[in-house]
């Protein structure tokens, strides 16, 4: 057999090493590569000893191997192997086996036979192991041959005999992922006798090994059962039976893997009957299965307890009586039912009276219990997520609370049930579990109104320090249905507490109130008059327009009035005033009000649903007319661009929702309108001498274009290939333009010579990135460049800026399509507010903490791209990049930036006002080639074969309004 | 058969004074050795003439082991080592070690100095007996000496406290405590693995209830403190030093830093300021939240909560302040009750349970109107809370323990009779094993099936298992063959050539003969080479040799042939084996193949010739 081997080796040998002699003549630059296989060759004939060898495989490891040659390497390292004497270099030798099969493009067929062969002489159980573990990555590579996955499950079931338990999982492993029910099924036949000659079915062989004595081969063998599962159609009661005995294995391993198993189980026959062991009753699988894993929630070991509290929350079928067990906690006092706080609160309110105090002997037991009747184990689901919520790991917890959340969305009546608990957990000592649950309140506030002390409750964390906490709970209230107006007022009344002691909450507590005030018009409609303290024969002094509360109050009543017409019959005179203010200032939060002989609703109700395609269709027709301009000269086309770019403007203004796709067009025509101007200055004409002074414009609106562009790019979200496309073309016409202005100018060639060549690689490198695009710029100014291209690049400096010139003036307006969603990233601070008129006095040289709160919408990326800029009086300006830590994302398309900025500058004699604005930051090179290079080789470490970046421009975009800060630096005491 | 006693010198059917005898293995161990809280006279501590009437306790106990340092579980260690005598290992863990001093100087100091006793342990006896404590770590195991070892595991309740696993060979003791199974602010909920002991000694403080989540008495605690705190009140707290006392302190002050608050929390100084300094330095016993946090800040650095003077109680404004002792019946937190009492703003809080007598419990049941000394009477305006933060395992608890554990006998302590009774009846019927609750003096015993270890041969087990079918299948048993030897106490299973070879005996061959007579006229050698053709053509497969001395050998089966003296052809079969093989036509436990040759040769010779034979 030896003999056969070798010499079999030496002929795959021979025919390897000629691979790079026939690829020889081929010059590529790769040449290299192909020989790597007689390079690993030579290392390892080199290799002394097997410490050497080891490290050569290792080294090799590091490096991608190319399809064409994996084959040679195979071989290679086969032949190796069979001379190899130590176990780790076998073994590593091995494990590249299963690495190279995975190369794409790769087939591993070829292979199949030698590692069948090398796993039928390996001795050492850890090779072994390896081997089957390649066997593995070769079966899943082939997924479609049915007999190279036979010949892999025979070696599977031939090596579970081993006595090495690596060798006995991986065989498992291979057969839960390979096995089909479709493979050896002789189930019919599967008498006592069937096993020792024929095949049995693999379900069973898998099940034998649920009693093996290793835990690590019973945890390979539930996986490869959960595995298999995938594949299998029908039902064996006895895997269920081991998989309920396997939850109470010694082993946490095994214990996990077997409640995912039992879930699987579930989750394949849910509406299957079993029955109850000691009892002739019988359940559902479904039900019996949640019972046994909320058992699991107060097992031992916390992972598994995190686990158990995960599955229960995806058992959505689960019947309902089982469900509300597991909120089921049984109170006992001395053998006497007791009433769980729960309870008594509900009984309170109930009866009327609320909030007493509690006396001594208040929660006394009542009723005596029959000692027979208490259940101190608990059954099936009883308690489990008592027992999560009150878990020592928060781990568990967070578990908990989620799972809660996924069984409460699917039944209204248990979301009723776990809202005590849910409440409960705001009071969690640890943060993350705390916002969890009010993240999870939200979800679920659909199915549930609540009652009045559940509410206190809630509103009790409004005081919390932390700002997630308060502004989640915001949300939450924003949700919440209420049943009582005295609710309401409660509700009111804590926000205000809230905003009287966290001022910064001010935009949230307003939000929350203007929600609160269109959920519930009519519980608000009998509080009005005290709201509003108006009374019925005495005039009440107006109160103060400029205080946070008597904003909030308003913005609640007149949310409520909304939908609720006798409402306004209340108001006073000056409400209305107010009102009128308030729909000016704060137009997001007042809604528009019918009020009595007011012409305001008029206006008002033009915004209405309809009008966002009215205004679609309006900015479609305006860039439909510019698009007649056929070329940059044309008569009336500046007075057309100047009217449509107004009208742009203002419809960004009127329609938010389109303020994006108007702003992008505008600026894009505005472009085209300084493009244009700059051509038509009088300039051309003249002798190149005599127009030194007189181009100043002209560069300037050349600069101009060029920044816009950047802004074009960068700073709206959502831009398809074609209008970035669009955007380099323009930025090309102004470097174009540039270059022809420079040539007038400057004197010298060389100069001109070095900005000619970086003009033509810029034609080339948007040709490069934007080929597919290439059709849609027909007798574009590119276009025509394009076909001028050989002329271009042989011709004199001089004689190219001619040729710019004329086809710059001669090229149309290339049309803007707009893609379906454009948003402009806009950034507002609204921390600090500028509105101080107290200098922050801080000594000099030391530094002050100045507080920044913002919301950014439509930005990527927003850790790496946004900046605070902070500009000093004497011009001075400090860019700083924020931690990733300070950005947060309270939903899709929004951030909020809470950050410190540390200022510091020597004395001032008098408080000035600093500048603080954000930035965004922008690089060229990051958007076109992100794609390219983002996406790395599989096992390569080369970055030193991609083409180096090009030159990035890199620049900053301000994208907020900039806010006044008073600041006063004192010079140090003495 | 072995058996394990169980003593409780204290404890045993009541709460307090806490102190367990075990005898397990021929190993004797206190388990805790505490003192009573309702007595003055002997009956405060445990009676240690059970054990020896006169002499030292030391060639009695082989150790003690302290589960953590409350006084009804520690508190006559000093009276036991110092003044009855003992000098051997005493075993706790490293906080206990370091706060239980704190607690037996206090109780010395109020017991000698306050109330005058004397002949009581002193400071000096304090100190000595700390000086034989051995420290313990949590899952640590620790051999006391070459067969006992113990082990230590989390129990919650406080800082320290810890359930103890006892081994010697392969039986197993483990004592609880007192325990909590539910986690709290500051504590862990007790842990156990699957250890399986042979009994389980458990607490049953609570054995009679089930309790309500902790979060809803948290809640309610932190409202009624808080609402307080906004009506411009002030709240008293009365609380014993150590234990719930930090756990309140944690809740406070977590709630203040959370809700942003500004009054003043006090606590009453003392002994607990000591404490709290060991409190911050034993973080690794207590919960996963403090655990995590303290490298940014140690909950124990209260930041909100400061010393409490005298003068503080006068002052306007709100305040919180824990006082002690908690049931209101002297001291600081009497003083302060006092001043407090007439403002129904404030607000008196009872976090446990108060004996009857104290003014603690007067006004929990409502009393208004207290008599004090010096016939002046004290009206009680302020509001009377009461909130339970107990730190014992309920009900439900000790069955989770149970579960976890699964031990092979149960015994309850620490309880009343009446609650231990329904628990006891529960215990049996959800697990089905035996559950004892001694009283005090009386013994429980329970026998014992140790699993006896042999030792056996690395070659013989490879030989058996290459032997066997596939994998051996750890259900069901096997049996195997070698020879066992006992020598010098301990036991081994080798195989027979190498017991022969260790023990110096000779191996004495064992056969056994069977003579068949049948007919044949032909000559011996003749009748030998006709069963030796046959034989050869009808068991194929095994090895049949011809030997030259007239014998045929099918494998270790001899035949021989001789004609008897009067009839040549009657000739006489003479078949002989082994001892081996008839040994394993009995028990047919490795191969029968052996066997099979037998019998095949039988048939074919009496197919062959036609003979009766008789095996």
């Amino acid at each position: 057999m030896a003999a056969h081997l070798k010499k079999r080796v030496y002929e795959e040998f021979s025919r390897v090493v000629q691979i790079p002699q026939e690829e020889a003549p081929a010059k590529k630059l790769r040449l290299s590569k192909p020989s790597k296989s007689a390079a690993l060759h030579i290392d390892l004939c080199k290799a002394t000893n097997s410490t050497d060898a080891l490290q050569y495989l290792l080294h090799f490891a590091r490096k991608p191997v190319e399809v064409e040659s994996v084959e040679g390497v195979v071989r290679i390292l086969l032949e190796h192997y069979y001379k190899e004497t130590d176990n780790s270099v076998r073994l590593k030798i091995a494990s590249l086996l299963g690495l190279l099969s995975k190369t794409q493009g790769f087939s591993p067929d070829c292979i199949v036979d030698d590692a069948i062969n090398t796993l039928n002489n390996e001795k050492s159980h850890q090779v072994l192991a390896q081997l089957l573990d390649t066997l593995l990555v070769i079966g899943t590579q082939l997924p479609e041959s049915p007999t190279v996955r036979q010949r892999l499950i025979e070696m599977a079931c031939k090596h579970l005999s081993d006595t090495y338990f690596g060798v006995r999982n991986k065989c498992l492993k291979l057969l839960g992922c390979l096995g089909m029910a479709d493979t050896p099924l002789t189930k019919d036949n599967d008498g006592p006798g069937a096993s020792l000659g024929g095949v049995r079915d693999i379900q069973s062989i898998i099940s034998d090994f649920f009693g093996d004595q290793d835990p690590r081969v019973r945890t390979a063998a539930i996986k490869a059962m959960v595995g298999h599962r995938r594949h299998l159609v029908f039902l064996c009661v006895c895997v269920c039976v081991q998989a309920c005995r396997l939850l109470s294995d010694d082993y946490e391993q095994v214990r996990s893997a077997a409640v995912q198993m039992v879930w699987v189980l579930s989750q394949l026959y849910p509406e299957s009957i079993v029955p109850i062991p000691s009892s002739n009753e019988e359940i559902r699988l479904v039900d019996d299965a949640f019972g046994k894993i909320s058992h699991m929630v107060s097992d031992g070991s916390w992972m598994v307890r995190v686990q158990a509290a995960k599955t229960l929350g995806s058992m959505l079928q689960v019947s309902h009586h089982f469900l509300e067990q597991t909120l089921d906690k049984k109170l006992m006092s001395d053998l006497r039912r007791k009433r769980t706080a729960h309870e008594r609160a509900k009984e309170l309110f109930t009866s009327g009276e609320f909030s007493s105090g509690r006396k001594w002997a208040d929660d006394a037991p009542k009723e005596k219990l029959d000692t027979n009747t208490v259940n101190l184990i608990a059954s099936g689901a009883c308690g489990a997520f008592v027992h999560g919520l009150e878990d020592e790991m928060f781990e568990v917890r967070i578990a908990a609370v989620e799972a809660l959340s996924q069984l409460a969305r699917s039944s209204a009546s248990f979301a009723e049930k776990c809202l005590d608990f849910l409440v409960d957990m705001f009071n969690d000592e640890i943060e993350e579990v705390r916002l969890q649950s009010i993240h999870v309140l939200r979800e679920i506030s659909t199915h549930i109104t609540l009652r009045e002390d559940q509410l206190d409750t809630v509103l009790a964390v409004l005081e919390d320090s932390s700002r997630d906490i308060r502004e989640a709970l915001h949300e939450l209230i924003c949700y919440t249905n209420v049943s009582t107006k005295e609710c309401i007022q409660l509700a009111l009344l804590e926000l205000l507490k809230n905003l009287n002691k966290y001022p910064t909450d001010r935009n949230s507590v307003w939000k929350c109130l203007k929600f609160l005030g269109s959920r519930h018009p009519t519980l608000v409609l009998p509080l009005v008059p005290e709201l509003l303290s108006t009374h019925p024969y005495f005039d009440t002094p107006e109160p103060d327009m400029d205080d946070p509360a008597y904003i909030a109050v308003l913005v609640l009543v007149f949310n409520a009035a909304k939908s609720c017409p006798t409402m306004p019959a209340l108001f006073s005179d000056h409400t209305f005033r107010h009102y009128a203010y308030l729909r000016d200032s704060l137009s997001h939060l007042v809604p528009p009000l019918r009020l009595p002989g007011n012409g305001l609703d008029l206006v008002d109700s033009r915004c209405g649903s309809g009008s966002v395609e009215s205004a679609q269709l309006f900015l479609q027709q305006s860039l439909n007319r510019v698009s007649t301009i056929q070329n940059l000269e044309a008569p009336g086309a500046q007075d057309l661009l100047n009217f449509t770019i107004r009208d742009l403007q203002r419809l960004g203004e009127l329609q938010t929702e389109l303020a994006g796709a108007a702003d992008f067009c505008a600026t894009y025509l505005r472009c085209q309108l300084l493009l244009m101007k700059a051509l038509q200055e009088k300039l051309w004409n003249m002798a190149v001498p005599l127009c030194l002074k007189q181009n100043v414009t002209a560069t300037a609106a050349a600069q101009q274009i060029l920044e816009e562009t950047y802004k074009l790019e960068f700073l709206y979200s959502g831009l398809e290939s074609r209008q970035v496309a669009t955007i380099h073309h323009v930025r090309l016409q102004a470097k174009a333009l540039q270059l022809i202005l420079t040539a007038r100018t400057r004197q010298g060639l060389d100069p001109l010579i070095s900005s000619c060549e970086k003009f033509l690689q810029d034609i080339e490198s948007f040709q490069r990135l934007f080929v597919a695009e290439l059709p849609h710029l027909q007798d574009s100014f590119v276009d025509k460049l394009l076909e001028l291209m050989p002329r271009l690049s042989s011709c004199k400096p001089v004689e190219m800026v001619k040729i710019l010139l004329a086809t710059l003036r001669l090229s149309g307006l290339l049309q803007l399509r707009l893609p379906e969603q454009i948003h402009r990233a806009t950034a507002t601070i609204i921390e600090p507010t500028g509105e101080s008129d107290n200098p922050l006095r801080f000594t000099t040289g030391l530094v002050v903490a100045l507080d920044i709160d913002a919301t950014l919408e439509h930005v990527q990326d927003p850790q790496n791209t946004v900046k605070v800029q902070v500009l000093y009086p004497d011009g001075q300006s400090h860019v700083i990049h924020p931690k990733p830590s300070d950005f947060r994302k309270p939903g899709p398309d929004r951030h909020r930036l809470i950050t410190q900025v540390y200022l510091s500058h020597t004395a001032w004699t008098e408080p000035s006002q600093i500048e603080v604005r954000l930035l965004l930051a922008y690089s060229s090179s990051s958007t076109s080639l992100s794609s390219s290079s983002a996406s790395k080789l599989g096992w390569s470490d080369s970055i030193d074969s991609l083409p180096p970046p090009e030159a990035a421009v890199e620049g900053t975009i301000p994208f907020s309004k900039p806010v006044k800060v008073y600041i006063m630096p004192k010079p140090a005491r003495r | 058969m072995p058996e394990i006693k169980v003593t409780p010198l204290g404890a045993g059917q009541d709460v307090g004074r806490s102190c367990i005898l075990v005898s397990i293995g021929g190993k004797n161990i206190m388990l805790d050795c505490g003192m009573h809280m309702g007595y003055n006279d002997d009956r405060r501590f445990p009676d240690f003439s059970y054990i020896t009437q006169n002499g030292r306790l030391t060639e009695f106990l082989d150790c003690v082991i302290i589960s953590h340092f409350h006084l009804d579980h520690c508190g006559a260690l000093p009276f036991m080592s110092e003044m009855v005598g003992y000098d051997g290992p005493i075993y706790m863990t490293h906080p206990t070690k370091a706060i239980c001093p704190i607690l037996l100087e206090d109780f010395r100091k109020i017991t000698v100095d306050k109330k005058g006793e004397t002949n009581f342990f002193t400071s000096q006896m304090i100190k000595d007996c700390m000086k034989k404590v051995v420290p313990l770590n949590l899952h640590q195991t620790v051999q006391v000496d070459d067969e006992l070892e113990i082990k230590a595991y989390y129990a919650g309740h406080v800082l320290g406290a810890a359930m103890v696993q006892i081994k010697v060979g392969s039986e197993s003791v483990v004592y609880t405590g007192d325990y909590n199974m539910t986690p709290d602010r500051h504590l862990g909920a007790a842990w156990i693995d699957k250890c399986r002991p042979d009994i389980l000694i458990s607490e049953s403080t609570y054995a009679t209830t089930i309790r309500d989540s902790k979060r809803c008495r948290e809640r309610d605690f932190l409202k009624k403190v808080h609402e307080s705190i906004e009506r411009g009140g002030k709240v008293l707290i009365p609380v014993f030093a150590l234990g719930r006392a930090q756990e309140l302190c944690i809740l406070l002050e977590t709630f203040w830093e959370r809700m942003n608050l500004k009054a003043p929390i006090y606590f009453s100084t003392g002994l607990t300021e000591k404490a709290n300094h060991y409190y911050k330095l034993f973080i690794t016993w207590t919960n996963q939240k403090i655990r995590k946090t303290f490298v940014q800040r140690n909950m124990f650095e209260f930041k909100h909560i400061k010393a409490f003077d005298r003068s503080y109680a006068d002052n306007p404004g709100p305040m919180v302040v824990f006082a002690t002792p908690g049931m209101l019946h002297a001291g600081q937190s009497l003083q302060i009750f006092k001043k407090w009492a007439g403002n129904e703003k404030n607000m008196v809080i009872m976090p446990g349970y108060c004996v009857q007598g104290t003014i603690g419990h007067k006004i929990l049941n409502g009393q208004r109107k207290l008599e004090m000394e010096g016939r002046s009477t004290l009206d009680v305006k302020l509001q009377v809370e009461y909130m339970s933060f107990s730190a014992h395992a309920d009900a439900k608890g000790i069955m989770q323990l149970i579960r976890m554990a699964e031990p092979r006998n149960m015994l309850l302590v620490h309880g009343e009779a009446v609650k231990m009774e329904f628990l006891k009846g529960k215990i049996e019927q959800e697990f089905s094993i035996d559950c004892h609750m001694p009283a005090n003096g009386e013994t429980a015993t329970v026998t014992t099936n140790p699993s006896v270890p042999v030792d056996i041969s690395l070659n013989l087990l490879k030989r058996e298992m290459a032997l066997g079918g596939p994998l051996p299948d750890p259900k069901k048993p096997r049996t195997m063959h070698g020879t066992l030897i006992m020598k010098e106490n301990s036991l081994k299973l080798v195989s027979s050539e190498q017991a022969l070879k260790e023990l110096g005996l000779n191996e004495h061959q064992l056969r056994f003969t069977c003579r068949v007579q049948l007919q044949d006229p032909h000559s011996d050698p003749d009748t030998l080479n006709r069963i030796y053709t046959h034989l050869k053509s009808v068991l194929k497969g095994y090895t049949i040799q011809h030997l030259p001395d007239g014998t045929v050998m099918v494998e270790s089966i001899v035949i021989k042939v001789s004609s008897s003296a009067e009839d040549t052809s009657t000739k006489v079969l003479l078949l002989s084996w082994s001892y081996q093989v008839k040994h394993f036509y009995f028990y047919n436990v490795i191969s029968s193949n052996t066997r099979a040759v037998k019998r095949l040769i039988l048939i074919a010779i009496n197919r062959q010739i036609s003979i009766v034979n008789h095996d």
